[in-house]
């Protein structure tokens, strides 16, 4: 039983949970088919744990205004809006982003870090990610960018953790050397099976890019030393039983793994449709099963969506604004224009200015701004509000038009996997304790 | 208590002190397509 507005989380007998679903519908809970001594008891204990401000605790008046006003502080550089794989299901157009294929030039990439600095306020942690399309095909000016991060940050006394989404491909061992020492968090995109791997993402020639990254990923991996990186797969309606994908990657030895839903139009081959969700859903239950079985039997790993931070979770100012797209995050293109996340990149009328040109409208931002969890009708009233903050403001605005209508086959999944997440840490909590105890 | 075992407190930190806005965007860390907020780490509870 997760109480919403505190984060508290209690373990319930089947009695206690009839009760307070009793209680939430407006219904007597003495009629319920249990003694009424037992039902008092059950009160009794509702009311000691209202009483800690951890059952029925209110909601606090937050203004979102007073988080991230017009400060940002994290920057996606698209390095390369071109691409040396061919995947199927790639939401920036094969890496053109609905555009042409271009590189970003160093002049843009340094006017973008100067943009972050001037407008970072007075935050101290920023973020760089390197992205594309595949950001090594311009691996040149991603050195030089990083070089030029570090003599800004002790100019305006700042600190950026470099990032790197990157596909593997064309990645060699001068490159890994400097990614494991300069880069703090690497992205690798990996689906799983060699089979479902090559099927969407193939090279230019048509050929599976498998072969090419599994080898280079372990490697870079074994270099990074304990440092942090994600093995990232996409699933597709083509392999909703993407537990098998994630055991793959087990079996390659990777332990920090990641599995996104693709997002795609209803109208692609690939796309999950609502027909899929309930599969989808179900298949959560499956990794949670492995995922569960594995670390008890000492095989530890992670999975991005099942990991929540109870204990040293973000705050209530975080957890109303959301993945700060257009607020404190921002996308910028090769041509230096200023998009509110890497998703929205090649949608116009999202365009927020250019760090060549200086020019930077806020309105879209103070709209981003205004567009969280208390404004979204549908967030608002939802128990998991705190755990996703609102979701994904691109995809909100391919499905439905609207950054303020989330997107709900996103929801249902997001629902699933905060369950399992909370019952993950339920049970690897009472694990530890009966271990204490014997 | 005999029909509720707490897990785990309270953990959604408010008020004074909290939105430092120090703690990474969310969007920046492995998903890049679908937020979860709740697995980000607060800055403060770091160091």
């Amino acid at each position: 039983m997760l109480d919403v507005e505190s984060g508290a989380l209690h373990s319930v007998d089947e009695m206690t949970y009839d009760i307070v679903r009793a209680i939430e519908t407006s219904k007597d809970p003495h009629t319920l088919p249990y003694s009424a001594s037992d039902i008092d008891e059950v009160l009794f204990e509702l009311s000691e744990l209202k009483n800690a401000g951890a059952f029925d605790s209110k909601g606090v008046s937050v203004n979102s205004g007073e988080f991230g006003k017009g400060v940002i502080k994290s920057l996606c550089l698209h390095i390369a809006h071109d691409c040396n794989l061919r995947c199927k299901y790639c939401f920036a157009d094969t890496g053109e982003f609905h555009g042409s294929r271009s590189l970003m030039s160093e002049e843009v990439g340094r006017k973008a870090l100067e943009f972050l600095m001037e407008h970072s306020g007075n935050r101290r942690h920023l973020e760089v990610d390197f992205f594309g399309g595949e950001p090594l095909m311009n691996f040149p000016v991603v050195k030089a960018l990083t070089a030029y991060g570090r003599e800004l940050e002790k100019k305006y006394n700042k600190e950026i953790a470099f990032t790197l989404t990157t596909n593997m491909v064309a990645m060699d061992d001068e490159m890994m050397e400097f990614i494991n020492r300069e880069i703090y968090n690497v992205v690798i995109s990996l689906d799983g099976r060699r089979e479902i791997h090559d099927a969407l993402r193939p090279t230019v020639n048509g050929k599976g890019s498998y072969d090419l990254i599994v080898h280079k990923a372990k490697k870079l991996i074994e270099g990074r030393k304990g440092g942090e990186y994600y093995v990232r797969g996409t699933f597709t309606a083509n392999n909703l039983d993407f537990t098998n994908d994630v055991k793959a990657l087990r079996d390659l030895g990777f332990d920090q793994i990641s599995m996104e839903p693709v997002v795609l139009p209803d109208t692609s081959p690939y796309a999950i449709l609502e027909e899929h969700v309930a599969a989808v859903l179900s298949e959560y239950d499956n990794l949670a099963d492995y995922l569960l079985e594995s670390r008890k039997n000492g095989c530890w790993f992670n999975f991005f969506h099942f990991m929540v931070d109870f204990e040293g979770g973000p705050c209530l100012k975080k957890r109303i604004s959301g993945c700060g797209a257009g607020v404190e995050y921002a996308a910028i293109t090769p041509e230096g224009d200023i998009y509110p996340c890497h998703q929205f990149v090649g949608e116009k009328q999202f365009i927020m200015g250019n760090v060549l040109t200086g020019e930077f409208d806020t309105s879209l931002q103070k709209e981003f701004l205004n567009c969280n969890v208390t404004t979204k009708k549908l967030c608002n009233s939802c128990w998991a509000k705190y755990f996703c903050s609102g979701g994904c403001a691109a995809n909100a605005f391919k499905y439905n038009g609207s950054i303020y209508e989330p997107y709900i086959r996103s929801c249902s999944m997001l629902k699933r996997r905060t369950e399992i997440a909370c019952g993950i840490f339920a049970a690897e909590k009472s694990l530890e304790e009966s271990n204490d105890i014997t | 208590m005999t029909h509720i075992k707490t897990i785990n407190n309270p953990c959604i930190k408010k008020g004074n002190g909290t939105g430092c806005g120090e703690c990474q965007a969310s969007c920046q860390s492995a998903c890049k397509t679908s937020c979860t907020i709740a697995n980000q780490k607060c800055r403060k509870e770091q160091k």
